[in-house]
């Protein structure tokens, strides 16, 4: 799956294992205005990264980039060893190369995005099924098992439609386990649910993170950070303000930005 | 059987369909029928006839509304302004015009043409019906068109984000999920195309095309009876236009809500 590309002249620590990821100096502008102002972060198999900021601090932009749902301006991305050719501007250079390589970094999106003309089982099914080629039963039994991990095991022919934010969100969760990522990107996966649904799906979460699965997460639910995150990042203005283990980042801010931060979200 | 049939047992209903039983008695007694024997059988190749158009010319021209959906929605200026100069000269020109220019205008070109006559393509480019199916379907195309470029842009753009974070090849992603979810946007306004469709066909008599409206005229010119006809011809449309209706229903009806909660 890894198969080394031809243009990866740089030197890539070749000892990486499949579960890693670096970003070096990653910029995004979008027009005059620059989000991303040179970040760096790296991420070890088993990581769990916080990824937290205000608004507007270009943390949600720092995770699309990683998967090319936004084109970074410069940097680079390097996943599991394998670094995502770019061209000059930014943008992917080899769409194989970088379909192959979001197959292995699975999204969870804010607002869930499951498929909606699709039960819950297809959604799961869809994307082993008609990209990874997996055939048919295999994908359905999986699926099954995931369902039934998320806590869904008896609503996989509703329609998304039907269920609940905290359901859709576990849903998509199984879905993104399906492809077995080898990073797990989650973008405000709780922030769009009503409150008394945070739980269940923070507890799935927790759950993976237990089973030592690479994760990144922006988040804005700090107990989640301060509990299960290996790694926290603070991010201010495009750039990392702060970062280090949840006990050091949460109980002893250096930064008087993060400091104010953690205040009004408290 | 009673469950069925009791939303039917209210005053007004029971009198509409009184009057309605009324009018057919009347119109069987009183009125003449006794030239629909000799034209039965012509009537009924014709009613295959409007049916065979209208279903080609509507599965063509979606096939084709499709690419000119998607060139206007997300293609490249040299796709979506042809695209575009297409639609709206369909739509803004009588259907009357455009089987005319294609029958008599396109159609009188093809004879000019040396050797013509000795290919596979004359035993049809000399008969009337190619020019109607063709017409039929270039219109429907056009006004399905401008339709498919508003159903495709309005596919949530998430829809389409989750695809290409899991790596869908931009194909898939298309027959896989943009394409569904466009079709199911516009399921509800197809019914309603297709029945104006229906009510277009008529418009091929004009060049020797025999369908069902085609038929009421010869009954007319040869025996002046000039109601009847017409009466059955509507209640023809009306039966057809009800089929296509409940069709529709019946599909969307297996496709789930796409209001979401969230």
């Amino acid at each position: 799956m890894t198969a080394p590309h031809a243009k990866s002249s740089a030197p890539v620590d070749d000892s990486t294992p499949a579960g890693s990821l670096r970003v070096e100096d990653l910029h995004k502008s979008f027009g005059e205005l620059e989000v991303l102002k040179g970040v760096s972060l790296s991420a070890n198999r088993g990581d769990v990264i916080a990824i937290i900021g205000g608004s507007g601090s270009g943390k949600s932009t720092l995770l699309r980039c990683i998967n090319f749902l936004e084109t970074p301006s410069s940097g680079r991305i390097i996943i599991g060893g394998e670094e995502v050719e770019m061209k000059a501007d930014g943008s992917p250079a080899n769409r194989r190369q970088l379909e192959r390589i979001r197959t292995k970094l699975a999204m969870v999106f804010q607002s869930f995005n499951l498929w909606t003309h699709r039960t819950l089982l297809e959604n799961v099914i869809e994307v082993p099924v008609h990209v990874l080629k997996v055939p048919k039963d295999k994908a359905i039994e999986r699926a099954r098992q995931l369902l039934e991990r998320v806590g869904l095991a008896n609503r996989e022919d509703t329609y998304p439609a039907f269920m609940s934010g905290g359901q859709q969100q576990r849903a998509a969760i199984a879905r993104a386990l399906a492809v077995d990522p080898s990073v797990m990107l989650f973008d405000e996966p709780t922030s769009a649910l009503d409150p008394e649904l945070v739980g269940e799906v923070l507890n799935v979460m927790r759950d993976l993170a237990a089973e030592g699965r690479t994760m990144l997460v922006v988040t804005h639910e700090m107990n989640f950070a301060r509990e299960v995150a290996t790694h926290v990042v603070y991010l201010y203005e495009g750039r990392i303000e702060e970062q280090g283990p949840p006990a050091e980042v949460f109980g002893n801010p250096k930064s008087e930005r993060l400091r104010q931060f953690l205040k009004t979200i408290n | 059987m009673m469950e069925a049939i009791r939303p039917f047992l209210v005053p007004h209903r029971i009198i509409l369909f009184l009057i309605f039983v009324g009018i057919v008695i009347w119109a069987a007694v009183s009125l003449r029928w006794d030239w629909l024997p000799e034209y039965a059988l012509l009537a009924l190749e014709a009613l295959w006839r409007t049916i065979w158009l209208l279903a080609a010319s509507v599965v063509l021209g979606f096939l084709l509304a499709i690419p000119l959906g998607i060139a206007q929605a997300i293609g490249p200026w040299y796709l979506a302004w042809p695209a575009k100069v297409f639609c709206t000269i369909i739509r803004g020109t009588p259907l009357l015009l455009q089987i005319w220019l294609l029958y008599y205008g396109l159609g009188s070109l093809f004879p000019t043409i040396d050797g013509i006559r000795e290919t596979w393509m004359w035993p049809y480019l000399r008969q009337a019906w190619p020019y109607a199916v063709l017409a039929l379907t270039l219109s429907f195309a056009g006004y399905e068109g401008e339709i498919m470029r508003g159903a495709f842009s309005g596919v949530a753009r998430g829809q389409l984000e989750a695809a290409r974070s899991f790596g869908m090849p931009p194909f898939t992603m298309f027959r896989r999920i943009w394409l569904p979810q466009a079709i199911r946007n516009v399921l509800p306004t197809l019914g309603g195309e297709t029945i104006l469709q229906l009510k277009a066909t008529p418009l091929v008599a004009t060049i020797t095309v025999v369908e069902i409206f085609a038929v009421s005229s010869r009954v007319r010119q040869d025996t002046f009876i000039v109601y009847e006809p017409l009466l059955l011809l509507a209640l023809v449309y009306m039966m057809i236009a009800g089929v296509i209706a409940f069709a529709f229903r019946k599909f969307e009806q297996r496709i789930p809500s796409r209001v979401s909660r969230n």
